[in-house]
């Protein structure tokens, strides 16, 4: 029997022997859900970059042997012949023109009906906020007839400006949520010092509150950049032909085979499609994951 | 005049927004549960009809498949992506160097569109070009993958592609949560010798109940909802085998005109949703309550 210390010593060894060993196990799991999530990305990526002739001869994993952009040129800009050639250019405008005055509206709203509910309480105006939040929850088909309806009626159906109501209207209940929960934890003392000093309800607002604001500003903008960008719902529902959003023309373009199946062109349209809210998500990430878990309601 | 436009001027400004939800939520809800019970085809009738439309609902083929895929879908979605982000959350809390870059990468793909997400696995599960080919040019020559096009499995493909995208958030959820644990209770469980494994299992994760809750939520939320996905994946197929209750009631709606057998699927897809959110919100608000 060998002495106690260097027993201690072999069974500290084969201790952190062990300790090494799940270290490593843990790098490996980590790093093949890495893999697992980053592939297709790197599909989309590597397809795009392909011929067709070199789609059919290699695999979805194989490098394309040149890096060929045709079919980023034909996603974005189309072949140049006129007659059913669905191509991303005019439907990403599209978007652009529909996803920034609907963030402005319902952002600027929202920042208005959260100052309200925090700052300047009235009876009742639990009952309001608790009819905002469930506005969050509603499954969108109970009001798609309805609206579409209305969009008819005001003959703003299959337009941009449509789109534009539809998201600020329904995007309403989220920022007054994210508005409401972030003033809360204002004190109160400085609205009263500032009411004090004379300061009226609009002053207060632009003055004391939103100097403060940045930082939910910059999660509600991400929060319904990203939503209404990646919306197709409404978009499929209320618009077609030229003023479809780049959703539902990514769609079209994808089912509409006119001839050979060119999925090169898919890949790079899908990727142009998801390129906006990836750059936000990259350069923003944090206020991104702040909406996300906002946005799981803690009311 | 003044005065009073002075004293009420909280209340004027938020009128107009509420005013707004009240008209295009729950008024356009009212409505579309009013048409339900009547006889409306391509265009609303307001004659009351009774409960007809809700027994033609339930005697169609087509909403029973849209119902099961539901069910199915749910599950697995929401069991699959709770089991990855548990397992990812956990390992991503022990002191991992790269902990920040791997968690951008987890998490990417909810900036993406579903239709984004199921363009690039509509090409991947593509049964002759797809994954298929990867393991066939690797060698497993007899390796099959066609669950795109077959009927009995397509359902399939949209958990695959949902979990994908879902996961990741789930994995987020329960990160901030286990940031949350005090560290004092882990230090004081591994000085009674207990085992890691047992610290997590025992401890930790029932501490992390409200998590798990809202993440249940949301999951559910997302799957009862899911349209884009499918639209984008399978479109509802082969036939109507990966049918889901938003396509089944945008297809009557916008395709089928039968607007008041849509209304009817459209109140059970609200009347779902009401069950799961109302309780939640109730013991969230309570639990909020209660902490103040």
């Amino acid at each position: 029997m060998p002495p106690v210390d260097l027993q201690i010593e072999s069974l500290e060894r084969s201790a952190s022997r062990k300790r090494t060993f799940y270290r490593w196990l843990l790098f490996l799991v980590l790093g093949l859900f890495a893999l697992y999530y980053l592939a297709p990305l790197y599909v989309m990526i590597v397809t795009s970059l392909k011929s067709m002739e070199e789609i059919r001869q290699g695999n979805l994993m194989t490098l394309p042997g040149e890096f060929l952009l045709d079919a980023w040129k034909i996603a974005w800009s189309g072949r140049g012949y006129t007659a059913g050639d669905v191509f991303l250019r005019p439907f990403f405008w599209n978007s652009t023109k529909m996803v920034i005055p609907a963030v402005v509206i319902s952002t600027f709203l929202g920042a208005l009906n959260g100052y309200v509910l925090t700052k300047w309480r009235f009876r009742g105006d639990n009952l309001i906020f608790l009819l905002f939040l469930f506005g969050c929850f509603i499954p969108y088909q109970a009001i798609l007839l309805p609206m579409a309806r209305t969009l008819g009626i005001l003959g703003i159906s299959n337009s941009i400006t449509g789109l534009v109501v539809v998201h600020s209207i329904y995007g309403l209940s989220f920022t007054t949520l994210f508005f409401r929960n972030y003033y809360v934890s204002i004190p109160d003392e400085m609205i009263k010092a500032a009411r004090i000093d004379g300061a009226g309800f609009f002053k207060i607002f632009f003055k004391v509150l939103l100097p403060v604001s940045a930082p939910i500003i910059v999660v509600t903008v991400i929060w319904q950049f990203t939503n209404i960008w990646n919306d197709f719902l409404f978009g499929s529902s209320f618009s077609f032909g030229e003023a479809a959003p780049i959703q539902v023309a990514l769609n079209n373009m994808v089912l509409t085979s006119t001839s050979v199946k060119q999925y090169n062109v898919d890949m790079a349209a899908a990727f142009i499609a998801g390129f906006p809210t990836l750059v936000v998500y990259i350069l923003a990430g944090k206020y991104f994951i702040r909406g996300l878990t906002a946005g799981s309601v803690k009311g | 005049m003044i005065y009073w436009i002075q004293k009420n001027l909280p209340r004027i400004v938020i009128s107009p927004s509420f005013a707004v939800i009240l008209w295009f939520v729950y008024g356009f809800i009212l409505w579309t549960i009013y048409i339900s019970f009547t006889k409306s085809k391509m265009l609303p009738r307001y004659e009351f009809w009774g409960t007809k439309q809700y027994f033609r609902l339930w005697s169609n083929m087509r909403w029973y498949t849209a119902v099961e895929n539901l069910l199915i879908f749910t599950i697995l979605f929401v069991g699959i992506c709770i089991l990855i982000g548990i397992l990812l959350s956990i390992f991503l809390d022990q002191k991992i160097r790269a902990e920040g870059f791997l968690r951008t990468v987890y998490l990417y793909p909810m900036a993406l569109s579903f239709i984004v997400t199921g363009t690039a696995w509509k090409w991947m599960l593509n049964p002759t070009m797809g994954i298929q080919k990867v393991f066939r040019d690797w060698g497993f020559t007899n390796f099959t993958f066609d669950w795109l096009v077959n009927r009995d499995m397509s359902i399939y493909t949209i958990v695959i592609a949902a979990v994908w995208q879902s996961s990741g958030f789930v994995m987020a959820l329960f990160l901030a949560g286990l940031r949350s644990v005090d560290d004092e209770i882990v230090k004081a469980a591994k000085i009674d010798g207990a085992s890691l494994y047992s610290i997590y299992i025992t401890i930790i994760l029932p501490m992390l109940r409200p998590v798990f809750m809202s993440s249940i939520v949301i999951l559910l939320h997302i799957s009862i909802k899911s349209y884009d996905l499918v639209i984008a994946l399978t479109a509802g197929g082969p036939g109507t085998s990966s049918d889901m209750p938003a396509i089944f009631m945008t297809q009557m709606a916008f395709h089928r005109s039968e607007i008041g057998l849509a209304s009817a699927s459209a109140v059970m897809m609200f009347l779902t949703v009401l069950a799961i959110v109302v309780p939640y919100l109730y013991s969230e608000l309570r639990r909020q309550d209660a902490a103040r």
